[in-house]
């Protein structure tokens, strides 16, 4: 029998022969994000952007900690019962991601795929459970607007205008369960992961950090050209393909780049920062961003569009973009990259 | 317009190429500032904070100050609201409505320096505050030291030298 070479699909994808369930997902996010038009998904919304704490970083890794217990306590598993934990932040070295999970003795992967991480931790865990090297595994991430601009931008009080390409960092956490037993409960609907599309880092050459959406589309396009290609398919396989914080002018751009490609997707491409704030009456120009943006939205309204089958299939596509504070003063463009997931709910 | 342009980028296989033609088709479709409505936004508000220190001026003056003093105590007024202004949040949306603005004038400069002492406070008195405080009105001080000691030469020569 050789099942591994059978999983691997065209030149960048994994179909799994065992899909892996979703057994439960868990969402926190702020008060600017809870007053959006997603607000009542979430699972909690924290009024206090400090959460307690007296810094940002530690603000961030309370979100995370909050996500974890919520998703635990929806599933109902203690924490021995969780294998691997697979998550990363937008700080540097992931202080939010370690500090925020180190109470919990899960075994850690960290990783950093800026925006786009949650797709890389779903990606993986999904691997890690449908190996057979886990039986349960928690992908999460998270992102904090405070903590995101003194780490990218100017200090929070600083005065200046922000271009109306610009984005505005999502207050929240996101975490999921993968599992390779089916969910305990009685609910007919299961959530499964049907495959991945991992993507290239993709540079089309935009300099300005400001405008990410432009520097991320051209990675959405490729994952998402690709996901078509290696698994045989039209954009119609889907009833939504979801990214991650392109924003609107991202947005518009991915549709044109598929279009031009021969996949007019326009019926079900949407965008997680686009959904996650009301631009014109919350002030967010082109929407929302940070890791914490496409986690929160997933493992919220995402999942329950699917548990109601409202949507069956949903390609989630985080989209991430590779600067840092360096890379930005030494000259480079901002990269991007995209992660697809194949999220599917069956009866 | 923008399907031909997308055309093109999609086709392209010179990555330098398709960088170029990728920047120009997205400088094109993102939308811009409207310049007339900020300039005259940064008028206003510009010139509403110089007419406030002329205020100080003038009250200075009425307390007895020569004018060179009440210059100083006008400065110094302008700096500690922008302070005040800069911890309670207000001095940035100000400067979201008035750009630059709110940028050129000492406020500016003073909110430069209070925004990250405030951020970096909980780094620590040393590696916080002392090391960061300056990080974004650094250049403006070395710069603009430089240009006076430069200043300061070509005057020195053209007073002692050339003028002689």
């Amino acid at each position: 029998m050789n099942d591994d070479k059978s999983k691997m699909i065209g030149l960048q994808s994994i179909e799994f022969i065992k899909p892996p369930y979703i057994i439960a997902e868990g969402s926190i996010v702020g008060k600017k994000e809870g007053e959006g038009p997603l607000g009542l998904y979430f699972d909690k919304i924290e009024e206090d952007s400090f959460l307690g704490k007296g810094t940002w970083e530690e603000a961030e890794s309370e979100l995370m900690r909050q996500a974890v217990k919520i998703v635990m306590e929806k599933s109902g598993l203690k924490k021995e019962d969780v294998r691997y934990l697979i998550g990363g932040d937008l700080l540097s070295q992931l202080i939010a991601t370690s500090f925020g999970i180190e109470e919990f003795d899960i075994p850690l992967f960290g990783i950093y795929g800026a925006c786009s991480t949650m797709g890389e931790a779903i990606s993986i865990g999904a691997i890690l459970v449908e190996g057979g090297f886990a039986d349960k595994v928690l992908a999460i991430t998270s992102s904090h607007y405070a903590s995101a601009e003194k780490q990218f931008r100017f200090p929070l009080n600083y005065a200046n205008q922000r271009p109306s390409c610009a984005s505005w960092t999502v207050t929240g956490s996101g975490a999921v369960i993968i599992s390779k037993d089916k969910p305990e409960s009685n609910e007919e609907v299961k959530i499964i992961i049907r495959g991945i599309t991992t993507g290239k880092v993709v540079d089309y050459g935009i300099k300005d950090a400001m405008n990410m959406g432009a520097a991320m589309a051209p990675a959405a396009y490729e994952t998402i050209y690709q996901n078509f290609k290696d698994f045989a398919i039209e954009p119609d396989y889907y009833d939504k393909i979801i990214t991650g914080d392109l924003g609107a002018v991202g947005k518009d751009i991915l549709n044109d780049l598929l279009k031009e490609k021969g996949y007019d997707a326009s019926e079900q491409l949407m965008d997680c920062g686009v959904e996650i704030y009301n631009a014109e009456q919350q002030d967010t120009h082109a929407g929302g961003s940070g890791c914490g943006c496409s986690a929160a939205t997933f493992s919220s309204y995402i999942i329950k569009q699917l548990k109601d089958q409202s949507w069956k299939r949903v390609l989630f596509v985080p989209t991430g973009a590779l600067l840092s504070p360096v890379s930005f003063n030494i000259g480079n463009a901002v990269p991007g990259i995209a992660h697809a997931v194949m999220v599917e709910s069956v009866e | 317009m923008a399907s031909k342009a997308v055309k093109k980028i999609v086709n392209e296989k010179d990555k330098n190429i398709r960088k170029e033609l990728y920047n120009k088709y997205v400088k094109e479709i993102t939308p811009k500032h409207n310049w007339l409505l900020n300039l005259l936004k940064a008028f206003l508000i510009g010139g509403l904070i110089s007419l406030l220190g002329q205020i100080f001026i003038n009250i200075y003056l009425a307390l007895g100050a020569d004018m060179e003093l009440a210059a100083t105590y006008n400065s110094l007024s302008l700096i500690l609201l922008s302070v005040v202004l800069t911890g309670l949040g207000i001095y940035p949306k100000l400067a979201k409505f008035g750009g630059a603005g709110c940028v050129v004038p000492i406020t500016g400069f003073a909110n430069s320096v209070a925004a990250p002492a405030i951020e970096y406070k909980k780094e620590g008195q040393i590696f916080g505050i002392g090391c960061k405080i300056f990080t974004i009105s650094g250049p403006v001080i070395l710069y603009g030291i430089f240009s006076s000691w430069l200043l300061g030469l070509i005057y020195y020569i053209y007073e002692f030298m050339i003028k002689k």
